[in-house]
């Protein structure tokens, strides 16, 4: 170990790998509904493009799964939760429009309403 | 891309409970339904809530399974890792049943009120991993201290944090440093003192097997603020798990150069050595512990030299206990003001206990000082199992005492404790109900002073062998009142004349107890009468007469036929002469006929 920059180096290399352990703030937590519905309507997909876009833009969202969360024939459903609590519901989702989410909604904050319930009920 | 840590406690109590196959299962389960590029499996240190493991926690989510056993990993990665159904059976909270909603473990009553120090990173990060710990801000302070302090700047920064000694005496860690610092010459140690040897205290081991890195990173940081260029961590050969942590550890270390020549380029050298003991009891006592680093039988000597004068090799050095190791790099970091926030004002920080007994809660855990020992065990032990009455605490082992009831609302701390006659020591508490008898309870840790004393001096090897004999008296029904007096004066002489801590704290179970309960002393001596049935020289098994419905069932099952009395006709009788007090008849009686005096 030469200098602190080294140990930085190091630092920032191993937090890549465990970021879903540092107990940081969190900016989003990302909810996919995984139940039989949802995984036969491709929500593991959706769920696995939701890991790698937020890993590879590297912003501090958390992505967890959850069960059936009602609407099946909406699935595959993703929810957005900001820090406050406030939800954000986008359905009828496949692996492209993750990945907008992921970044329009995500990293910029703009929440993507073509894709939102509220949107599909119109 | 991996979405799911799943990490599994690797301490020793969970080791016990076979976790280790529980890794192999786990990865043969995920890949058998290919999701081995989205779950990965580690191991990893305490969390605390040894009495229910073998524990796993689940990251993001933040979900710990207790007690997880081989047949339960299939179900736990279909149902949570694919269907996202976290398994409730398994869940830490009763409270969690109610609703499907994910909670964080941090919200469990047995959480809410701790506070992780010492145990930061326990139970978080891999500990045969250098570059977990690294990610949380690992090696930060001792980069800090060799690149932008100076040595008294680190002793100064220590001092005034507050921190004490949390080994047991609670001795001021930036004073003890301070005399090191002052001693000339540039040949100087620092020791690791990880020789626990408390019944029921495993602290240190866990903060080793969880965080081993914390600890290196402070005595090299103690290096330099004194100006030592070897360190020696003396533990005992019984913590295998945590001696080959620490083993990776300093090799790890080394081989990134934050141990060894020029560290981050200051041009300050240090080594870490590993030294086992044999578990001597006596050998954590700070001189004995020196001699046995030379290579000497483990025998305290007297004080003043201290060893920050001459320790080991004659030359100055300072001891520290692992917990107050694990302390100093946050210390660093975080800066003494946010330590002297932690706590009270005479004891800053938090404290680390081994919760045992009879408490339903068995594990290990941290809470600022000042938290009041009624919050530990009843909120956070979850109190006594089985509804029975809570009677004492017992905490600092062989040198501390026993709380009872009434002092429940004592918040924790150096001086608050040995001001009610017991002592912090280095973390075991020991929970005691109703079914403890406390002249056994003292009788016990004498016993292990006994077996322990290194029989240097008289007042220890021949006083303790003497108290004990005293005890034994008592437990047998030939105590007496002169018993009690004679028991007392040979405690304070002890006390007074031993040469070491040892020897001077080991009458403190007896007087305490003796303090607390001498009602149940008397009970003893004058009544000869164990009120907790623990005593077997005084207990006696009686049937009553009224209740004996002649079914014969005692009699069955007696194994020294020592109940006479026949089927249908006659009442059942215990012939006290022939009884061994085994307590079958009582359990076989559906009657309740049988009762225990």
């Amino acid at each position: 170990m030469k200098s602190l920059e080294d140990l930085k180096k190091i630092r920032e290399e191993a937090k890549r790998k465990m970021t879903m352990r540092l107990g940081e703030e969190q900016k989003y937590r990302v909810v996919v509904g995984m139940a039989t519905c949802g995984i036969a309507a491709g929500a593991r997909p959706v769920l696995n493009t939701l890991v790698e876009e937020v890993s590879r833009l590297n912003i501090p969202v958390t992505v967890t799964q959850t069960g059936c969360i009602g609407l099946c024939s909406l699935e595959p459903i993703v929810e957005v939760f900001d820090a406050k609590g406030e939800k954000t519901t986008y359905v009828l989702m496949n692996s492209e429009k993750a990945k907008q989410v992921a970044l329009k909604h995500l990293k910029n904050d703009e929440v993507v309403e073509e894709y939102t319930i509220g949107q599909y009920k119109k | 891309m991996e979405r799911i840590q799943v990490l599994v406690c690797a301490g020793t109590g969970c080791s016990i409970g076979n976790s280790s196959s529980l890794v192999e299962k786990f990865e043969e389960e995920i890949r058998s339904i290919g999701l081995e590029n989205e779950v990965s499996v580690l191991k990893t240190g305490c969390l605390g809530l040894c009495g229910h493991g073998p524990n796993v926690s689940i990251y993001p989510d933040n979900i710990i399974y207790k007690g997880v056993h081989e047949e339960d990993v299939r179900e736990i990665v279909q149902e949570h890792f694919y269907k996202g159904r976290p398994v409730h059976r398994l869940m830490i909270n009763e409270t969690d049943m109610d609703t499907s909603e994910i909670h964080d473990v941090n919200k469990t009553k047995f959480y809410e009120k701790q506070r992780r120090v010492a145990l930061n990173d326990c139970g978080v990060i891999d500990p045969e991993n250098i570059d977990e710990y690294i990610a949380k801000d690992g090696y930060t302070a001792l980069g800090k201290v060799l690149t932008e302090m100076t040595p008294q700047e680190v002793v100064d920064e220590i001092t005034k944090s507050g921190l004490r000694g949390r080994g047991g005496g609670g001795f001021p860690t930036g004073r003890k440093w301070q005399f090191a610092l002052n001693e000339p010459g540039d040949e100087k140690y620092v020791i690791c003192n990880a020789d626990e040897g408390d019944p029921g205290a495993f602290m240190d081991r866990s903060i080793l097997e969880g965080n081993p890195h914390s600890v290196l990173e402070a005595m090299a940081i103690a290096g330099y603020a004194i100006g030592a260029h070897h360190g020696y961590i003396y533990i005992r050969a019984e913590y295998p798990i945590a001696v080959d942590r620490l083993k990776t550890a300093i090799s790890q270390a080394e081989e990134l150069g934050l141990l060894g020549k020029n560290i981050f380029s200051s041009g300050f050298d240090f080594d870490i050595e590993i030294r086992l003991g044999a578990g001597a009891f006596v050998c954590g006592e700070e001189t004995a512990l020196i001699q046995s680093i030379e290579g000497e039988r483990g025998m305290p000597n007297p004080k003043p030299p201290y060893p920050a004068h001459s320790g080991v090799w004659g030359k100055p050095t300072i001891i520290n206990n692992v917990e107050t190791y694990a302390n100093i790099a946050q210390i660093i970091n975080h800066g003494a003001d946010w330590f002297r926030s932690i706590g009270t004002e005479s004891s800053p920080g938090t404290k680390v206990f081994a919760l045992g007994g009879k408490i339903t809660n068995t594990g290990l855990v941290e809470v600022p000082m000042g938290t009041t020992l009624r919050e530990v065990i009843y909120e956070i032990g979850g109190g006594c199992p089985n509804r029975k009455r809570f009677k004492a605490v017992q905490t600092g082992g062989p040198s501390g005492g026993c709380l009872t009831e009434e002092q429940l609302d004592t918040p924790i701390g150096f001086d608050e404790l040995v001001k009610l006659g017991s002592m912090m020591g280095s973390g075991g508490m020991i929970v005691l109900d109703e079914d403890n008898c406390m002249v056994d309870v003292a009788r016990f840790y004498m016993d292990f002073i006994v077996d322990e004393s290194c029989g240097k001096c008289t007042p220890c090897r021949v006083g303790t062998k003497r108290l004990l004999e005293l005890l034994n008296d008592i437990c047998e029904g030939r105590g007496t009142l002169d018993t009690l007096d004679e028991l007392e004066s040979l405690c304070n002489t002890i006390k007074e004349t031993a040469l070491c801590g040892l020897g001077q704290s080991a009458p403190n179970p007896v007087l305490s107890t003796l303090h607390q309960f001498r009602d149940e002393y008397i009970a003893h001596v004058v009544d000869k009468r164990c009120p907790a049935g623990v005593c077997k020289a005084l207990m006696k098994y009686e049937i009553d007469p009224d209740l004996c419905r002649k079914c014969g069932l005692c009699a069955r099952n007696c194994p020294v036929s020592a109940i006479s009395g026949q089927v249908g006709k006659e009442i059942y009788h215990i012939d006290p002469e022939k009884c061994i007090k085994c307590g079958n008849c009582l359990t076989a009686c559906h009657f309740g006929a049988v009762v225990r005096k």
